[in-house]
């Protein structure tokens, strides 16, 4: 569906995301298929220098420990789980090509930090520009914190007005036993000192959101 | 933490706080950009209604926090969780400890939790010798320190980039920069080691929900995912208020929240973990997972008719975030763990009457907090309630029972009153201030002159001005109380002369008395309650239409205390909804009522600027009606920044912390002299003696008139 055949109220809904998302500071862009958001990944991954292989913080001087976590880390990752076999093996061998590593699984050996962790939202709110992640998978959950930039594709068919739209959909996922559900709005941020915003705490320095018409 | 033994110890504190000057500067910093920020987040909301909702939601979950907790235990432990009820704080602290022991955990990360600070849990791990570290950067910076938090969400807000650089320093053994962009990537760094060592790791929770066993927290860092995602052990510590039933009520608790917080429409996470979650570190790959909720005094309070509402608290900080007194002093002297309004009162119920007993008296009855309370809290009501309480449990300090003994006693009271102005004799000047200070007044109250008292009170003037007005449109009672009566009766005169104008005919009872806010002050509730019966059966047999007061705090005490002073017997409440009803401030009268226009005053266009008294503002929600009439007045009204921050008056407490009641005032002169203006107006006689004496005392050539005085000199005379 191109843009102009999607319906008025749904355009409004869309574009208060974007704003919402983008004044929480992530980096907002359309893309017209999976191949252009694996596209994005590697790009952003390349040229940008997010794939470094030494990770934020790791230039400063630190104690020992937190130095010998930071020589962990001896490739440049993408980190994909729970995605469709397919998607998967496309995104796998276009990293291989550009020589990037790319794993779904084992994130708990890559704790020193991985370069890229790649999604897919189950929802976005457009109130506040956030998206849902249903991760009770924990290799999905670390993708998404362990990452220097996460980028995730945003469904636009899975954006609602706000988190109340959504509450049927957030019972699903809570409703039934063990569960792990994230909202996730922009980077991980701090104004801790001196109420100065600072970007990448312990999350990722980055969000990009990739929208996807479905 | 705040842990004065007396009140002088508690006074000298806040003095050595008033000295530093980067936490005053932050403080100011933070407190003028909140108020944009949480505007603009705001923005597309009814705000009050969103309180509302949180309000009703919160009061619906006190009457049956107990079925809640059933709910949210069976459907939890079916998923896996096992749920402890602790009785109190040692408890608490014992099911959490056992934990560590039972599942052999040593190395501990926590997430920032007040608690955790309210049961001081990480002493009572660290005595069993486990490792804790906080994994939030703020609490990491004040752990490091070994201090408490001094804000709710910002708990190193008072510290500098270079006290956390000098930390960090000692720290990690390598010499750091004072970049905060770069501070925060050695946290990130540092505390990653830790979250990779970790068996067990200890969270707060912002909500737990009872229909799915959910708990919710919400946070900015990311640190609690990776604290409820890495360590094997999972531990969450929240109050049983902390229960909503449904997803859609943490909703709207979650839409609050942020905004109020620090303005932001969300924080970067919100993380809803249910039941025992897959874990790859646990041996059957599912996380150890226990629930401990806190109990320490909540449930019996939640059954509590005035303070059950203290459960509507969302721990959002937002009434330090506003409060006039934190911004001098900061967190650790506006509170004994919470911090700001809540504080004051929440102090006295979780950690007793020896910690509440001085922090709670440094209420200055702003009611900056009330107004911004996320959950509609009546925060200043509360805080003299535990004042009061305090008092009638330890008995009450002399000087406050005197005071309430002679307001009982309007004759008494006024007789001391007309006495006082032959004691001042010595020390008056010929210009209505007083020269020297009496000896009840020490040095540290000379920031301000203060004036004599008048030669005549109105009440004695009053039967030989009273008008003649024939056929009149409104008839009106005048309420003077005590400073416009013997004081500054000449701002009365100049009320009786303008309405007079306006075809206004007045009557003034002389059975009344102060309206009793100075004794309510000072937690004499007994007191308090007699002179507002004094007052109603004063005004019962006049036939008016209008009760005017000048004072917005007498005007404001008068409609909103009165009711909730006298509600405890019914047969009285016809006669007090009456007068109640009729109660009304001088400018909203004039405006509303008599309905000037700029036709009834011949301007000069002086230079003007006005500032709003706390209790017409935000105990009236007046705003207006006193700039529409300066206007109309023709005056050149100039808008003075922070307008509607209190001078610093606050009846009885410019007494009893002179220091800070100085600073306040300095702070509103400063702004008053920026505006250009020669002409300050305001509409309370407490607020003019503030700004006339300080006015005097930094030799300022600003006039101070109540708006009533400035109207009445440029009105057309129509008699």
């Amino acid at each position: 569906m191109s843009s102009s055949q999607v319906p008025q109220q749904q355009q409004s809904v869309l574009e208060r995301f974007v704003d919402k998302a983008r004044l929480a500071a992530a980096q907002v862009s359309n893309v017209a298929d999976i191949e252009a958001a694996i596209e994005y990944t590697l790009d952003l991954c390349g040229s940008r220098g997010a794939c470094r292989i030494k990770v934020s913080g790791c230039d400063e001087p630190l104690s020992d420990s937190a130095e010998g976590l930071c020589l962990a880390k001896e490739e440049k990752i993408i980190a994909a789980p729970t995605l469709p076999a397919e998607t998967y093996d496309l995104l796998s061998s276009r990293s291989r090509e550009s020589g990037f590593s790319c794993i779904d699984s084992g994130l708990r050996s890559q704790l020193a930090g991985v370069d890229i962790g790649f999604t897919f939202a189950d929802l976005g709110i457009a109130e506040t520009g956030t998206i849902v992640l249903n991760c009770p998978n924990e290799e999905l959950r670390l993708a998404t914190m362990i990452c220097e930039y996460h980028v995730c594709v945003v469904p636009t068919s899975r954006i609602v007005a706000d988190a109340f739209v959504a509450e049927e959909q957030l019972l699903r996922y809570m409703g039934h036993g063990p569960n792990y559900t994230a909202f996730i709005t922009g980077p991980s941020r701090t104004a801790d000192i001196e109420r100065v915003l600072a970007i990448g705490v312990h999350g990722p320095l980055e969000l990009h959101l990739l929208l996807l018409e479905d | 933490m705040q842990d004065a033994k007396n009140l002088a110890g508690y006074r000298k504190q806040c003095r050595e706080s008033l000295d530093n000057d980067f936490l005053r500067t932050a403080l100011d910093t933070f407190a003028v950009a909140y108020r944009t920020s949480r505007a603009n987040a705001f923005a597309e909301f009814d705000i009050q209604a969103l309180i509302d909702e949180v309000a009703v939601m919160k009061d619906d979950v006190l009457t049956r926090l107990d079925e809640l907790y059933e709910q949210f235990k069976a459907v939890s432990e079916a998923a896996g969780v096992k749920v402890h009820l602790a009785r109190d704080a040692a408890e608490a602290n014992e099911i959490i400890v056992r934990i560590a022991q039972e599942t052999g955990s040593r190395k501990l990360l926590k997430t920032k939790s007040m608690t955790a600070e309210e049961t001081l849990l990480s002493h009572a791990l660290e005595e069993h010798g486990l490792e804790v570290v906080e994994s939030d950067l703020g609490e990491w910076i004040i752990q490091l320190r070994h201090e408490g938090p001094s804000h709710m969400v910002m708990p190193a807000i008072h510290l500098s980039r270079y006290q956390v650089r000098d930390l960090f320093t000692e720290v990690t053994g390598a010499q750091q920069e004072g970049d905060i962009e770069k501070l925060v990537k050695v946290a990130r760094r540092e505390l990653r080691q830790k979250f990779v060592e970790a068996d067990m790791a200890v969270t707060g929770a912002n909500f737990a929900v009872a229909q799915t066993g959910t708990i919710g927290t919400v946070t900015n860092e990311g640190n609690a995912r990776l604290c409820t995602t890495l360590p094997r052990v999972h531990v969450a510590l929240f109050g049983i208020d902390k229960l909503v039933p449904t997803i859609g009520d943490a909703l709207k608790i979650l839409r609050v929240l942020p905004r109020n917080a620090t303005g932001q429409q969300i924080t970067s996470y919100i993380t809803w973990v249910t039941g025992a979650n897959e874990c790859a570190a646990s041996p059957d790959g599912k996380k150890e997972i226990h629930f401990v909720v806190l109990d320490n005094g909540r449930r019996e309070l939640a059954k509590d008719p005035l303070f059950s509402q203290v459960f509507r608290c969302v721990r959002c900080g937002a009434c330090a975030n506003v409060c006039p007194v934190y911004r001098l002093v900061g967190g650790h002297k506006m509170g004994h763990i919470y911090i700001g309004a809540i504080g004051l009162i929440l102090t006295y119920f979780f950690h007793g009457r020896d910690k509440a007993r001085n922090l709670v008296q440094n209420c200055i009855n702003c009611e900056a907090c009330k107004d911004i309370c996320a959950g509609g809290i009546d925060l200043p009501r509360l805080i003299k309630a535990v004042h009061a309480r305090i008092q009638d449990e330890e008995g009450h300090p002399l000087p406050s029972l005197l005071l309430g003994q002679v307001l009982k006693n309007r004759k008494l009271f006024h007789t001391l009153l007309r006495t006082a102005k032959w004691a001042q004799k010595p020390v008056a000047g010929g210009d209505g201030f007083m020269r020297h200070l009496p000896m009840v007044f020490f040095k540290s109250h000379d920031f301000k002159s203060l004036p004599t008292i008048a030669e005549k009170p109105f009440r004695d003037l009053w039967p030989k001005i009273k008008p003649e007005v024939a056929n009149p449109r409104h008839r009106v009672g005048l309420f003077s109380g005590c400073v416009q009566d013997f004081v500054y009766p000449e701002q009365m005169v100049a009320a009786v002369e303008l309405f007079a104008d306006h075809g206004v005919a007045m009557s003034f009872p002389m059975q009344q008395s102060c309206c009793g806010l100075p004794v309510q002050m000072m937690g004499e509730m007994k007191a308090s309650r007699e002179v507002a019966l004094q007052n109603i059966s004063a005004f019962a047999g006049t036939d008016v239409d209008y009760i005017v007061t000048l004072c917005a705090s007498c005007a404001s005490h008068l409609k909103h205390n009165y009711p909730e002073l006298l509600k405890d017997d019914p047969s009285l409440n016809e006669k007090v909804q009456a007068f109640t009803a009729k109660v009304i401030d001088l400018s909203s009268f004039v405006h509303d009522v008599l309905q000037v226009t700029p036709d009834d005053f011949d301007g000069d266009g002086r230079i003007t600027t006005y500032h709003a008294p706390c209790h017409l503002c935000r105990g009236l929600g007046v705003h207006e009606a006193p700039r529409n009439l300066m206007r109309s007045a023709g005056l050149d009204y100039r808008e003075a920044f922070e307008e509607e921050v209190c001078c610093g008056f606050g009846g009885t407490y410019s007494a009893k912390f002179p220091e800070l009641s100085e600073q306040l005032l300095k702070r509103k002169l400063d702004h008053v002299e920026a505006t250009g203006a020669d002409l300050l107006l305001t509409d309370c006689p407490g607020c003019v003696m503030q700004l006339r004496g300080g006015l005097r005392k930094r030799g300022s050539s600003v006039e101070v008139q109540h708006t009533v005085e400035a109207l009445t000199a440029r009105r057309i005379k129509k008699s």
